[in-house]
């Protein structure tokens, strides 16, 4: 099994007498989708601040690539190439889809400290910012103003922007939400895709998406990861059952 | 071209032939006017980097206009006394020379904006607007109780400052250095807006979050602004300085501050010609109201609230409509 | 230093403090319930020091004069509530600066055009003048006892108010959820209105007291505004007990800041050098204070993050 990209070790993080997160050892590994699933309240928010740098654990560690970056802000992992796309789309709604991507491309690129030549005009962050707006089919809307866009729109726009980054893995906290069938089902197909070049670890609460999509998936209640394992292993989990369904028994 | 670049032509060209004219009339006075319009737009400008750009509600630029004020009127002061400003461990005399003011007051405020900038930066919200008034009152105070240079009472300078190859005195040769001062300003704002920095400022102004996953630190970003935004405020209050003849620690009040934010809101926030197009207002009200009525700055304050009631996007972002996506 | 004049200063520090805590109380009411920052808020302390004086010229009564003040700034508060204020609760704090810095404009030049450029006398009345001798051999203005008397009399009514009334629990819950009340069919629109006037009334007062100590004049308010602000930024903002530490501790720091440093410079520089550096320094102490505040506790001292 190749080396885990990303992995967890015992993270933990109380707020007051709540205990958010509690010893939180997961990981992923190359060309694999790790769904991250749970009742609301279980933490998966928190969990997935403290795996992004915006938040710091109590105690344990995040490694990425090998390198330990608990101590590392968000701009930095992102910098090493975490990826990822926020549950409420975090876009610059002032700016046109082509801005928004080149925004994406500079910051891959790096050279913001520049003070002179017009950015919309660099060819080279202009090239990267249109490669990833036609994966996602956003090229011919990239004069549009990302206020005027649909709510489908602005998810394709923010996984374009993850893309830019040419990131080596992503962290999606829930794509799927506010996506009618047709829009959950394209975007199914393309992260399907997307998984051979840079793993993803994926929150989601749309079931179908997660057993279509996931290799792994790890049950996250009251803090805790109850179980990781397939599918398929997850299905027929009995505590799973319990979290999710009560005490019910599947026929 | 856009609409809003029409606009801004057609205020250049006003800005133009109004004191063409009055210099073909021999009017002195209209001169000096223009010449404060164009020296409190380009505090404006400065203002607009931070604010309009950047989404820094700094409710303490005054600091910035105040130093550079006071870097022209200690350098100045000095000099028309022939009495060096140190002698130990080196020394450091006055001058008159206004390239080597403006040098100075940019750097000053720069230095200023740096350090303010550093500890502001690190709160938000009311508490990045309070912190930033404290530092411009505490700079007030301070120059208020520095009898070297006035205090309260504040200093003349009676000889305006040189500048080679043309006499200063002469209210047109002024005007043309302003104007070509601000025009300079307002290329390099339109340059930077247009810029990889300028687009990473807009886009942490409307999304933090957004920024950072991208790579890039929202907090390195504001400081160069501020610092940017720092200087060019700090260059007209040298200017302005010169125009009056005289500091005085009002340049630090935090109705100065206000005002300057009264200029680019009027005109348009983030508007590239909205700090010109609300300084003219500004000191057009001033000057047509306040002949008429001692009280015209209750028709100020009237105006100020409707714009940011009805009209938030000022004089330019009503005549021009929605902003158009540069690029 | 003698211990009656340090005592002295002592008094008058907490009498500022006082004061202060009135103008901070209806600022961080406001910031707290209703999100909103309000600059105009000096103006209003101005509008009841104006309303007490022209009463108190009118019919010679103090106690007439001061309830005046209460009831004028009261009503100005909720008109200016009613007609600018609820248009700003949705708005960025950017608008609401810019709308109250405008309201301060239209404010001070209307009471200047009503009544001039010239200040107004409010006298204490005969009843509350002259000396009290205290514990220790203190001789202290009965007027600023008063005062000081008046403002903990006001304090303690407020706490009550806050924790003892129905009034009190919906600014409560207000302050910690401001949806939530709304969808508890509590009537917002009255309850900010209320919670305005009320801010309003205590500046209006302060205004009124003060004024009787220095002259009745526009911009008065301007000063204490600003550090009104530096309180509840010290205190923290939404707390009534975060005002009331915060106003102490800048009155006593700017009373005993101004009184004391000019001492310590006198001790190695000429005394009219000294007066002057010294109240200079004085003044900016406050904001160095708040900045130390706001970097070791970034939400203030009872503020919440």
């Amino acid at each position: 099994m190749a080396e885990p990209l990303l992995q967890t070790r015992g993270i933990t993080k109380s707020f007051g007498a709540l205990k958010a997160s509690d010893a939180i050892s997961l990981d992923l590994h190359p060309g694999e989708i790790h769904a991250l699933i749970g009742p609301n309240g279980a933490g998966k928010s928190t969990l997935i601040k403290q795996i992004a740098g915006n938040m710091t654990p109590d105690s344990g560690t995040v490694h990425f690539l090998g390198q330990d970056v608990t101590a590392l802000d968000t701009v930095a992992r992102a910098r090493l190439g975490l990826g990822r796309t926020f549950q409420i789309s975090a876009l610059a709604m002032d700016f046109t889809v082509l801005q928004n991507a080149v925004l994406g491309a500079l910051g891959a690129r790096g050279g913001v400290m520049r003070f002179f030549l017009p950015v919309m005009k660099d060819r080279a962050l202009l090239a990267r910012a249109y490669e990833a707006l036609e994966r996602v089919g956003l090229q011919d809307h990239a004069a549009m103003r990302t206020a005027e866009l649909s709510h489908g729109q602005r998810r394709q726009l923010e996984v374009a922007v993850a893309l830019t980054l040419k990131p080596k893995a992503f962290l999606m906290d829930e794509p799927m939400a506010g996506l009618g069938a047709g829009g959950s089902k394209r975007l199914t197909g393309f992260l399907d895709g997307l998984r051979a070049e840079a793993p993803i670890l994926l929150v989601e609460h749309d079931m179908d998406a997660v057993f279509a999509l996931a290799d792994r998936i790890s049950v996250l209640v009251y803090g805790q990861v109850i179980a990781t394992g397939t599918a398929d292993e997850i299905r027929a989990n009995p505590d799973v059952r319990r979290a999710y369904l009560g005490e019910e028994d599947a026929p | 071209m856009t609409r809003e670049t029409y606009i801004n032509a057609a205020l250049s060209l006003l800005l133009v032939l109004v004191p063409f004219w009055a210099w073909s009339t021999g009017q002195a006075y209209i001169l000096t006017l223009c010449t404060k319009v164009a020296i409190l737009a380009l505090a404006g400008v400065g203002l607009n980097i931070a604010l309009g750009l950047g989404g820094l509600v700094s409710f303490g630029h005054a600091a910035f206009f105040g130093i550079g004020g006071y870097a022209m009127g200690i350098l100045a002061s000095h000099a028309q006394t022939f009495d060096p400003i140190m002698d130990w461990p080196i020394l450091i005399e006055g001058t008159k020379s206004m390239p080597m003011i403006w040098l100075v007051a940019m750097l000053a405020s720069a230095l200023a904006a740096l350090l303010i900038g550093a500890l502001s930066l690190r709160t938000s919200g009311v508490y990045f607007i309070m912190i930033t008034l404290a530092f411009a009152q505490m700079l007030y105070y301070f120059t208020i109780g520095w009898p070297a240079y006035g205090g309260e009472d504040g200093l003349s300078i009676y000889v305006r400052n040189s500048f080679p190859g043309l006499n200063t005195l002469v209210p047109v040769q002024f005007l043309i250095l302003s104007y070509v001062i601000l025009g300079l300003a307002l290329l390099f704002s339109a340059r930077l807006a247009r810029a990889p920095f300028g687009l990473a400022l807009s886009a942490a102004r409307q999304n933090a979050d957004r920024v950072e996953t991208v790579g890039i630190a929202p907090y390195r970003l504001r400081l160069v602004a501020f610092v940017i935004s720092g200087a060019i405020t700090g260059l007209a209050g040298a200017l302005f300085a010169d125009l009056n003849r005289f500091i005085s620690p009002t340049m630090f009040s935090w109705h100065t501050s206000g005002e300057i934010m009264i200029f680019v809101i009027l005109g348009g926030v983030g508007r590239l010609y909205g700090p010109v197009a609300g300084a003219a207002l500004f000191i057009l009200l001033e000057h047509l109201l306040g002949g008429v009525s001692d009280y015209w700055k209750i028709f100020l304050g009237a105006l100020l609230l409707a714009v940011v009631l009805f009209a938030r996007g000022g004089l330019i972002g009503t005549l021009a409509g929605r902003e158009v996506a540069h690029g | 230093m003698t211990f009656l004049l340090f005592a002295e200063q002592m008094l008058n520090g907490l009498q500022f403090g006082i004061m202060l805590f009135l103008m901070a109380a209806g600022l961080t009411l406001v910031f707290g319930v209703m999100g909103l920052i309000n600059l105009a808020h000096g103006s209003l302390y101005m509008i009841g020091a104006f309303a007490a004086a022209a009463v108190a010229g009118a019919t010679g009564s103090f106690t007439l004069a001061l309830i005046a003040s209460l009831a004028a700034a009261a009503a100005a508060g909720a008109l200016i509530e009613l007609t600018v204020i609820r248009r700003l609760y949705k708005r960025d704090h950017l608008d609401q600066v810019l709308a109250t810095f405008a309201l301060i404009l239209i404010l001070s030049e209307g009471t200047r055009w009503v009544f001039g450029s010239f200040p107004l006398y409010l006298d204490v009345p005969s009843y509350l003048s002259g000396p009290v001798t205290l514990p220790g051999g203190i001789q202290y203005p009965l007027y600023r006892l008063f005062i000081i008397g008046a403002g903990l009399l006001l304090a303690v009514g407020l706490f009550a108010l806050i924790a003892r009334t129905r009034i009190g629990i919906q600014i409560r819950a207000g302050e910690a959820d401001r949806e939530m009340i709304a969808a508890l069919g509590v009537d917002i629109s009255r309850l900010y209105t209320l919670v305005f006037a009320l801010g309003a009334a205590l500046a209006g007062l302060a205004g009124a007291l003060v004024g009787a100590i220095q002259s009745v004049q526009v911009g008065m308010g301007e000063p204490v505004l600003i550090l009104a602000f530096v309180v509840i930024v010290i205190g923290g903002i939404g707390s009534i007990k975060g005002a009331l530490v915060g106003a102490l501790l800048v009155g006593m720091t700017d009373t005993m800041g101004g009184v004391l440093l000019p001492r310590v410079f006198a001790l190695f520089m000429d005394p009219s050098a000294a007066t002057t550096v010294g109240a200079s320094l004085g003044s900016m102490l406050i904001y160095i204070l708040m900045a130390v505040v706001l970097i070791m506790r970034p939400s203030g001292l009872y503020g919440s993050t």
